[in-house]
């Protein structure tokens, strides 16, 4: 039985953490949705006495939030793209040849993963403006489309592909190309998939670069644009619309997640293989 | 095998185009651009002039710039043991199964989904002094200190704490729990035969066996601390009187707000010293330890 009782406190205890970390969302959750009419007060915090739309239809017509939404998905999809492109690349070759120092530069390549490119934003802001891309999703995008990280997961897939299947293939008079196409992509499925998700979410998520390199809406994605909304004079403390704003800018991505929890899981597990 | 002369380097060149331009360059550039004068709003320091050293003993020199390091050691030192602890802990919880069990790990990762500026939004509301259920939980808990966390100059810090700790916990989580279920059972169940049990068991026994997840969600943590300070745009602003104000953030204000761009330089030289300094310790460290 004391197996029992230890199972009864995990749980309850279990209870109590996942009332703890819901509480901050789902208040906000709740105040989104309280007509802007009823204040807060102490007792009555959580549950106004109707539920009202109000709050979201005030922060869109405040920010474009449309607007920020095509802002980041094309911000988001050009990296996702141009990382497969380049990373799948640069990883048949690693994985594929031997040559002339392919150790050195694999290792220039690496460098990349221990120096985050948020802690340069200085000199690339001014690489950005010299290339004319200040305030273009291309500017905001542009620095990660070279990923070591991606050059990095894709060819520890690739090396577990026998040497001799590639041969074979290329005995038989298929080009590189086709190598990659038809033996090398094929069986890094996974982690092709590990790859778009955790860049979804790190790009998706991602605010402090888009914020000096952006400054209109015209390129502005979600995150800097629910700062500059918290900002705005008028906002002041007006809970609901800001917990609106918030969930407009959040619960999209959190819906996907939920969908595709698994794969996300894997995902983030998989930039742990070191 | 065969040799190709140049289809490697082409297939690599577009990878390695982009780390020179966007890695490899700015670090030159901030190398000596650290060592210049250069200020775009005063005219005299429109156009760099050699200062040698100076910025970096002017920066260590400036007492704002000790509070940044100051902040930004407190920060880290609480944050990183904390998530850690709390993280390895919350592994343990959602290990075995239970009714539930899927519903519990969502409430721990869901944060992780979020953007940084939406949990920072999130949580300046639960924040609130007054009827922020924050105070209000803290109330009836006894606590009778100051409510307006993010303005207080000894809370404001603390409060960033709370928001990245609420919001990576389950991120570590994920890492630990991913050890414990790949760790050797037999190696656990030998050791309890042998009397091994509580503390003694997770320092001498589990840790060891889980240290390459261990060595990987340290180095991540350290690194996300130091690279996010999103929620200081949202929450503290670096503020009151810089309290707040944490490594990046201060680079940001002193290349976008202050125009010093020879100080901006050298700050973030020091930021990638640093955070070479840890990756690199951290690998010869489990390099000597494999042997």
């Amino acid at each position: 039985m004391k197996s029992n009782a230890a199972t009864l406190v995990r749980f309850a205890f279990l209870c109590l953490i996942a009332f703890l970390m819901f509480t901050p969302i789902a208040w906000a959750l709740a105040a989104s949705f309280r007509p802007p009419t009823v204040p807060f007060a102490l007792g009555n915090v959580f549950f106004a006495p109707s539920l009202s739309l109000e709050n979201y239809a005030k922060a869109l017509s405040l920010a474009p939030f449309g607007r920020y939404y095509v802002n980041t998905f094309w911000q988001v999809g050009a990296i996702i793209a141009a990382q497969l492109v380049t990373g799948s690349l640069a990883a048949f070759a690693f994985a594929r040849y031997r040559f002339a120092g392919d150790r050195l530069l694999f290792t220039i390549i690496l460098l990349q993963m221990m120096i985050p490119t948020a802690a340069l934003l200085v000199p690339n802001f001014s690489t950005i403006r010299f290339l004319g891309l200040y305030d273009t999703i291309p500017g905001i995008a542009l620095p990660f489309f070279g990923s070591a990280f991606a050059t990095f997961l894709l060819r520890q897939s690739f090396l577990s592909i026998p040497r001799d299947l590639g041969d074979a293939a290329a005995i038989d008079g298929c080009r590189w190309d086709q190598e990659l196409r038809f033996i090398f992509l094929p069986t890094a499925k996974s982690s092709l998939a590990a790859l778009v998700l955790s860049a979804l979410s790190f790009h998706w998520n991602d605010f402090l670069w888009p914020l000096v390199i952006t400054q209109s809406d015209t390129a502005r994605p979600l995150t800097a644009g629910l700062v500059r909304f918290t900002q705005m004079g008028e906002i002041g403390a007006q809970w609901g619309l800001l917990s609106a704003a918030t969930m407009i800018v959040t619960l999209p991505l959190f819906v996907v997640f939920l969908v595709f929890q698994k794969q996300f899981v894997r995902g983030y597990l998989s930039s742990g293989i070191k | 095998m065969r040799r190709h002369r140049v289809l490697p380097y082409l297939l690599v060149a577009p990878t390695l185009c982009f780390v020179a331009v966007f890695t490899l360059l700015p670090l030159g550039e901030v190398l000596v651009g650290s060592l210049f004068k250069q200020k775009l709003n005063i005219p005299k320091y429109q156009h760099p002039v050699f200062n040698g050293l100076g910025t970096f003993a002017d920066l260590f020199g400036d007492p704002d710039f000790l509070q940044v390091l100051a902040n930004t050691g407190i920060y880290v030192l609480v944050l990183i043991p904390l998530l850690l602890i709390v993280a390895l802990g919350l592994a343990f919880l959602v290990e075995a199964k239970l009714k539930g069990l899927a519903f519990f790990r969502l409430s721990i990762f869901h944060p992780t989904v979020l953007p940084m500026v939406s949990a920072a939004t999130v949580w300046m509301f639960f924040l609130t002094p007054g009827y922020g259920l924050w105070n209000q939980a803290l109330r009836i808990l006894g606590y009778t200190g100051p409510q307006n966390w993010v303005g207080n100059p000894s809370l404001a810090l603390f409060s960033l704490i709370l928001v990245a700790f609420w919001k990576n916990v389950g991120f570590l989580m994920l890492f630990f729990l991913a050890g414990l279920q790949g760790m050797d059972r037999s190696v656990v169940e030998a050791a309890r035969l042998d009397g091994a049990a509580g503390l003694r068991m997770v320092t001498r026994v589990i840790l060891p066996l889980i240290r390459r997840q261990t060595l990987f969600v340290t180095t991540i943590a350290f690194i996300s601390a130091f690279q996010t300070v999103d929620h200081l745009f949202v929450l503290t602003q670096g503020g009151p009187s810089g309290r707040s104000t944490l490594l990046l953030y201060y680079l940001w204000e002193v290349r976008f707000d202050r125009m010093d761009i020879g100080r901006a330089d050298a700050v973030t030289v020091i930021m990638i010293a640093v955070l070479l300094a840890f990756t690199i310790s951290n690998f010869l460290m489990s390099e000597r330890n494999e042997k």
